[in-house]
């Protein structure tokens, strides 16, 4: 079973490294948007300082969108994933491998970008850290709730714009508490709470999605 | 032992076939034959326990296959119409994978000899996407020649896109596997003659 999960795990990471134009497509997205705002804004310290949590998350939060909707559509087009449901191994395991290998091509990519794009907001290393640690929390919860919402519309014509308007509802109290453990720093106050709290969406998630996911892939393909 | 009792399908309010019955023993090949559009892709799936039938059951062994899940897929090599093949993995890596997820973890030496065995010797390391429709067809086939640990094999055509040697080479692996006690099923357009291999047709 450990095998399996790494078998499909590593297999699509090797797939991510061999198709890296649509990695870094997210990767530039992020980039560029977080940067415009600066841009668009104006350089007033004080107001970028205040909201580069924000803008930092949004971005994030639509950068991993981009690559979701062809978490399993690929795998639907090419027939791999009927080969997933048919595997001898449990399915939540297998999706699981997914997951994680998503998450490492997007998520944990925007989270080691996210510190150099904060200086830009004049971010203190404090603020700095939070940020990133809430990145690292909160970006594994994206990855897995938007894996529900790919494994709903598989198959589906323009799949994608629905699944935004199935997957962007559900990622809000990431996005709040998020940022908000980053402006709560800022002001004085102790963040712990934020971050407690988007541990736990993490651990549920970490639970329920594989199952989720999988009941819904099977519903998907029937 | 491989059952199909009054298997109904119905599509997007379409009714595809009705009926279905038959059941294929251990050593016995079925052929699944139909003009296009008969179903013949549906019944496959319902055997794989890919689309619950409308009406009726498909057993395995006494029980419902639906409800077998990964028990089924050890027991199971599904070659379906798409090739189930990675277009940026080697035919190597995919055979590699796909023996891993069937439950049977394959040595490289061994899935590289299997590759050589379909016609692709020289071509282990080649992405997929690089090779012609035959020889993706036959990287998918690979599989089979270290499938005698699986009683089922589905196949969907899966003599399309073959030339002549390849197609002897399959019908040669079918009717090992049909003949060490195996059970296959397939569809196929053209009449499928493999000498020494009883045959159940359904019709649909």
């Amino acid at each position: 079973m450990i095998t399996a999960l790494y078998c499909i795990f590593a297999r699509d990471l090797r797939l991510a490294l061999r198709r890296r134009s649509d990695t870094l497509a997210a990767m530039i997205f992020f980039v560029l948007v977080v940067s415009l705002f600066p841009l668009g804004v104006g350089p007033e310290p004080a107001l970028l300082r205040t909201m580069a949590a924000g803008v930092v998350w949004v971005a994030a939060l639509l950068a991993s969108m981009l690559s979701l909707s062809r978490l399993f559509a690929d795998d639907h087009q090419d027939g791999t994933l009927e080969q997933l449901l048919l595997s001898a191994h449990p399915l939540p395991v297998l999706v699981f491998g997914k997951m994680a290998a998503h998450w490492i091509g997007s998520g944990l990519l925007l989270v080691l970008i996210a510190p150099v794009l904060a200086l830009q907001y004049d971010l203190s290393a404090g603020a700095c850290g939070v940020l990133v640690l809430s990145l690292l929390l909160g970006t594994p919860v994206l990855s897995l709730i938007g894996a529900i919402g790919a494994a709903l519309t598989v198959g589906l014509r323009g799949a994608s714009v629905l699944l935004s308007l199935l997957v962007l509802p559900l990622s809000v109290p990431i996005l709040v508490f998020g940022a908000g453990a980053v402006e709560a720093y800022g002001a004085g106050m102790s963040y712990t709470g934020h971050l407690s709290l988007l541990g736990a969406l993490l651990a549920v998630a970490l639970v329920a999605a594989p199952v989720v996911v999988a009941a819904a892939l099977r519903i998907a393909l029937d | 032992m491989l059952a199909l009792r009054d298997i109904t399908c119905v599509r997007n309010g379409r009714r595809i076939f009705a009926g279905a019955s038959c059941s294929v023993a251990p050593g016995q090949l079925l052929r699944v034959q139909g003009a296009n559009g008969a179903g013949k892709t549906s019944l496959l799936r319902v055997i794989c326990g890919l689309l619950a039938p409308t009406q009726g059951e498909a057993l395995w062994g006494g029980q419902n296959i639906a409800s077998l899940r990964e028990e089924f897929g050890r027991q199971l090599i599904y070659l379906g119409h798409a090739a189930a093949l990675k277009d940026d993995l080697s035919p190597l890596e995919n055979l590699l994978t796909a023996h891993a997820l069937g439950g049977q973890a394959l040595m490289p030496a061994q899935a590289r000899q299997a590759l050589g065995l379909a016609g692709l010797r020289g071509h282990e390391d080649t992405l997929v996407r690089r090779l012609s429709q035959g020889q993706r067809r036959r990287s998918a086939l690979a599989r089979l020649v270290h499938g005698h640990h699986a009683p089922l094999w589905v196949l969907d055509e899966p003599f399309t896109a073959l030339d002549a040697a390849a197609a002897t080479w399959l019908a040669n692996l079918i009717r090992t596997r049909v003949q060490a006690g195996g059970m296959v099923v397939l569809t196929s357009h053209q009449d499928v003659d493999i000498p020494g291999v009883s045959q159940v047709v359904l019709a649909l």
